[in-house]
């Protein structure tokens, strides 16, 4: 009697720690997936502001083609990479916007040299939506990485990890930079303070 | 230390969550005591008096009292934010109109990117003084305000961190504890000023009636006993009423000194560069002039001590009792040891 009634205690203990374990994990599911999403806002933003950007500098930095030209391409590339992306895309995406990245910043090189062309209002308008959209790329990526390796975390963890085939969870992929040549390179002034 | 932080938070907004109820709820016993308090004094003065004279039977008071505290505490939880706002003459920039305007908007989007929150609403309070705090009841509708002086001031890294920390504040509800004090410490100063008045003018109808009880002591021991007890409770009770404020006052200091720390911390895990928020952080301690538009009820939730008080200089003694604010000094070192933290852990250390 005493016996199945303490079996009966650590059979409730053991379902309830399940269900708890259980709902945590699609709870970090579902944050980790809005949180991707949340990428996808932003790099759209992005997508849209360039086309503008370029109009506004096209007059004043004629002698500059080449560099809009590859800014437009890229941006385009990028573009048509998150539009067919499936599943299995994300590496394909990333490496588009990383190109995309790389050609904005040489981009922000160019412009740094033209005082005259700075000093325009609505190019520095743009410019800081530019830094601006370039921030919220990165803190969508840095918190989606934070999201999923929490996410991570909780499904290696023991006993946590005991539910998480019931729960359906799988290691969330990390967003790297997956470009070589960004990781070498020391950063670029991205930020474009406004020089004090 | 993502994965406990991540941990920590849920602690912190359950037990600010926490805080705030029996905030709440303390306020409103408190004005039952005072209420009840009275009643049973002026029931003990008059139960001997002559039977055609007054006989203080039921609690009125204490009733009235109990529900104007509840009233008060509703009233001051629901519109919290808003007068907190209010009273600091902040205005809410919907539309920005200029570029610094403009470059805050994008910042406080960038961070609650970051932080994983709902945009918060901004305000711009009209100070020259660097300052900013933030208020609201929960993550979902939240204010952030920063002063005319720190967006003049600061560069773009510089604001960036500083709204980091505010969303810190938001993200473990300290917004939550400390706006409600806030509008609770306000309720009760003016409930002092505004009622102190009456209530000495009572105080002394009381002791009158205390003192006449007292006279007629000849009639046994059991008589003088009962008067004494009236004495030890009015003095009690009007005790309390004159530490009120100042009690009031203590709490918000004790709640605030230890989020400071955390929500530095926070707001460094957002921007993950702890160095603006130390040059942000100088660069407010270096401006001279007291934020004069954030007056004492609103301090505790600055980033900044806006009164500029000496005591939050130091650690310590009588610093821990008095000042809502840690000393700059710790908290900027705290940062620069996080910076350096990570300039250690990914390799970029000068090797001098």
């Amino acid at each position: 009697m005493g016996g199945s009634l303490i079996l009966l205690i650590i059979l409730v203990v053991v379902v309830l720690f399940g269900v708890g374990a259980y709902n945590g994990l699609i709870n970090l599911k579902n944050q980790t997936l809005n949180a991707f999403k949340q990428i996808d806002v932003q790099l759209k933003r992005r997508h849209d502001l360039i086309p503008n950007l370029v109009n506004a500098v096209k007059g004043a930095m004629d002698f500059e083609r080449q560099t809009l030209e590859a800014v437009i391409q890229a941006r385009n590339q990028a573009v048509a990479a998150g539009a067919n992306a499936g599943p299995d895309a994300m590496k394909q995406v990333g490496a588009a916007e990383n190109q995309l990245s790389a050609a904005l910043s040489r981009f922000n090189v160019v412009v740094e040299q033209y005082p005259q062309l700075k000093a325009t209002a609505n190019v520095a308008q743009l410019q800081e939506e530019l830094t601006s959209t370039e921030n919220r790329i990165g803190f969508s990526r840095q918190a989606y990485n934070d999201t999923a390796t929490q996410y991570n975390t909780k499904q290696q963890q023991f006993p946590t990890n005991l539910f998480a085939g019931l729960a359906k969870a799988s290691p969330a992929e990390l967003w790297e930079i997956t470009d070589e040549a960004e990781r070498a390179v020391p950063q670029v002034d991205l930020s474009m303070k406004p020089k004090a | 230390m993502t994965d406990e932080t991540g941990l920590n938070l849920f602690q912190q907004q359950e037990a600010n969550r926490r805080r705030t109820t029996w905030l709440v709820i303390g306020f409103v016993l408190f004005f039952a005591w005072l209420g009840f308090g009275a009643d049973l004094i002026y029931y003990l003065s008059t139960r001997d008096a002559d039977p055609s004279a007054y006989h203080h039977a039921f609690p009125w008071f204490g009733l009235l009292l109990t529900a104007v505290g509840a009233g008060i505490a509703r009233y001051g939880f629901a519109t919290g934010p808003n007068k907190v706002l209010w009273s600091t003459g902040a205005r809410e920039v919907t539309e920005p109109a200029t570029d610094k305007e403009r470059q805050l908007v994008n910042v406080v989007e960038e961070m609650a990117i970051a932080a994983g929150l709902p945009r918060p609403r901004i305000w711009v309070v009209p100070d020259a003084d660097p300052n900013a705090f933030a208020t609201g009841l929960d993550q979902a509708k939240s204010h952030v305000a920063v002063t005319q002086g720190l967006l003049d001031l600061c560069s773009r890294d510089e604001l960036q961190a500083v709204i980091a920390h505010e969303l810190g504040h938001v993200q473990n509800l300290d917004v939550r504890l400390m706006t409600t004090l806030a509008a609770l410490v306000g309720a009760v100063a003016l409930m002092h000023d505004g009622m102190g008045r009456l209530i000495t003018s009572g105080f002394r109808s009381g002791s009158s009636g205390g003192g006449g009880s007292g006279g007629g002591g000849s009639r046994g021991g059991k008589k003088g006993g009962l008067g004494q007890l009236v004495i030890v409770l009015l003095v009690l009770w009007v005790i309390t009423w004159i530490l009120a404020p100042i009690i009031s006052q203590f709490l918000a200091m004790a709640v605030s000194r230890k989020r400071e720390y955390l929500a530095d911390a926070m707001g460094a895990q957002f921007t993950r560069n702890p160095m603006a928020l130390a040059t942000a952080l100088q660069k407010i301690e270096g401006a001279e002039s007291p934020t004069s538009s954030i007056k004492r009820g609103a301090a505790h939730l600055c980033i900044a001590d806006p009164l500029g008080r000496r005591v939050n200089l130091h650690e310590g003694g009588l610093s821990n009792l008095l000042a809502t604010h840690p000393p700059m000094a710790a908290r900027i070192a705290r940062l620069k040891g996080m910076a350096y933290q990570r300039l250690k852990a990914e390799g970029q250390f000068p090797t001098a």
